[in-house]
């Protein structure tokens, strides 16, 4: 089966990732998924406001993913927080926290601010892996990075990152998202109908998937670098 | 902002819960794969269109249903309008305060749509009373009076229960095209019971039904929805640790064996309550 943007099943949309690409954040990233554009800027560890959220032990990692009004493909989105924007925050903050080492960090907080900037489908994974990035961009020592990817099915056949079309016409969205590394899923949702056969073979697609996400993502961090090192004639 | 991480409990009793966990035991001497004690009722709010409590051990939820007609979604001019919303009053936990639903009502009202409204519980196209302008808008709101653990399971049955046990008002279109609401009752058409199940995970041991002493140190849950054929139907992974692809296979079984009997069991208490 070819997809209606001529990919194969198990074929991811064309990526790319961009670390360090806001100046005033600790760290920040930049992610394409196909159409799907994604911004993702750090600010921390830092004193927490207001100070009543400081955990003893440990930093506070908070996310807010917001689409911009004029990312969507319907009519203007209001900016104000949706309760699908204030999920999608929970989530996503829980996904990255299993990562961060926040106990090197107690008493303050991580802030992590993810604008969509066009949504076309998987902006949730989308948002995760330039977050991750972004995390990573700022020196936060963390277990592994965090990749994610969406699987969805489409005419009975099981699909590896969906987009906006195949979310909207799809029998199924799964996003996941893993330390690669560690093979530990710490984001994992899903919507539609699939029978146990298929949602273990959706698992089985995504970890694909995550670990083509993942040699991007090191690229990406490894590129930044490297440039610094060129730069100094090294 | 009300967080669940408000609980806390002392060290002693955390390495309590893991040291009985680690000999295969629970606090409350339930197994790994057993729920708590568990009530339903239905028909408890007069007004309501609908309504069920369900007891989940010390958890307590009531859920109530109220129809009114509208317009439907835009992309879906010829389905009714289904809406789940959740509150915390502060009467249910030392920890929730008064205030709009916060992430934690608002990832609980989801899941528990996701489940129902992906399984198709609800014939939405058959709430059609002018096609493209007059739909019927089913209200679920869901209350949480004491909160000890798993809201999201005790809601979603109580949302079920309510659904199943909802009488709504018949609705004519007379000549002059005005609507016009009978004392007659109708039931609201619905095919095949979703049934969504929690499990923890504490100290790498999967467990199902957490109470809250035991979500307060649990380092994820995970919550599937299976429709009565046997399929998933919605997935939640909360919480900030991680699983293994094995343990959510083990979490997946478990989901399927349970589900069957937890569904018995609400058909019975919402046949029970109707007499």
């Amino acid at each position: 089966m070819r997809r209606r943007d001529g990919r194969a099943p198990d074929q991811l949309r064309p990526m790319k990732f961009e670390v360090g690409i806001l100046k005033n954040a600790d760290g920040s990233a930049y992610v394409e998924m196909g159409l799907t554009k994604v911004i993702a800027a750090v600010y921390g560890p830092k004193e927490p406001h207001p100070r009543h959220i400081l955990m003893p032990d440990r930093a506070v990692l908070r996310a807010r993913y917001h689409m911009a009004p004029f990312s969507v493909t319907e009519e203007r989105k209001s900016p104000a927080p949706s309760r699908r924007e204030i999920e999608l925050s929970k989530v996503i903050k829980e996904a990255l926290s299993a990562a961060v080492l926040l106990k090197q960090f107690p008493r303050t907080v991580i802030d992590v601010y993810i604008e969509v900037l066009n949504a076309y489908g998987s902006t949730r994974v989308a948002s995760i892996n330039a977050a991750s990035l972004a995390l990573a961009d700022a020196g936060i020592p963390m277990r592994d990075l965090v990749a994610a990817v969406s699987v969805g099915k489409m005419g009975g056949e099981l699909i590896l990152d969906v987009d906006d079309y195949e979310d909207k016409y799809g029998e199924a969205d799964v996003p996941i998202a893993m330390m690669p590394g560690r093979g530990e899923i710490t984001l994992l949702q899903m919507d539609g109908l699939l029978t146990p056969e298929e949602f273990i073979r959706a698992l089985e697609l995504a970890k694909k998937g995550i670990m083509e996400v993942y040699e991007l993502q090191r690229k990406a961090l490894r590129e930044k670098y490297e440039a610094i090192w060129r730069e100094y004639g090294f | 902002m009300v967080s669940f991480k408000d609980f806390i409990i002392p060290r002693v009793k955390k390495d309590y819960i893991i040291s009985l966990l680690e000999k295969g035991r629970r606090v409350d001497g339930r197994g790994f794969e057993e729920y708590r004690k568990m009530e339903i009722k239905v028909g408890v709010i007069d007004n309501a269109d609908g309504s069920a409590q369900v007891k989940l051990g010390d958890t307590f939820v009531v859920v109530g249903i109220k129809s009114s007609i509208g317009e439907p979604y835009p992309d879906e001019p010829n389905k009714g309008v289904f809406i789940v919303n959740a509150e915390f009053p502060p009467v249910a936990s030392p920890s929730f305060e008064p205030g709009p639903p916060d992430e934690n009502a608002i990832e609980l009202a989801r899941v528990v749509d996701r489940g129902i409204r992906e399984s198709n519980f609800i014939e939405l196209e058959k709430l059609v009373i002018v096609p493209g302008s007059k739909v019927r808008l089913i209200w679920v709101d869901i209350y949480v009076l004491n909160h000890d653990g798993n809201l999201i399971d005790a809601s979603s049955y109580a949302a079920v229960a309510a659904l199943l046990s909802t009488k709504l008002p018949k609705v004519v279109v007379g000549d002059d095209g005005r609507l016009e609401k009978l004392e007659e009752r109708e039931p609201l058409p619905l095919r095949g019971v979703p049934i969504h199940v929690t499990h923890a995970k504490i100290n790498g041991k999967i467990l199902v039904d957490p109470t809250l002493e035991e979500e307060s140190i649990m380092e994820a849950r995970l919550t599937m929805a299976v429709t009565e054929d046997g399929k998933i139907c919605a997935v939640q992974k909360g919480g900030i640790g991680s699983f293994t692809m094995d343990e959510v296979k083990a979490v997946m079984e478990n989901t399927l064996k349970l589900a069957p009997t937890i569904r018995e069991r609400i058909l019975g208490a919402v046949k029970g309550g109707q007499v």
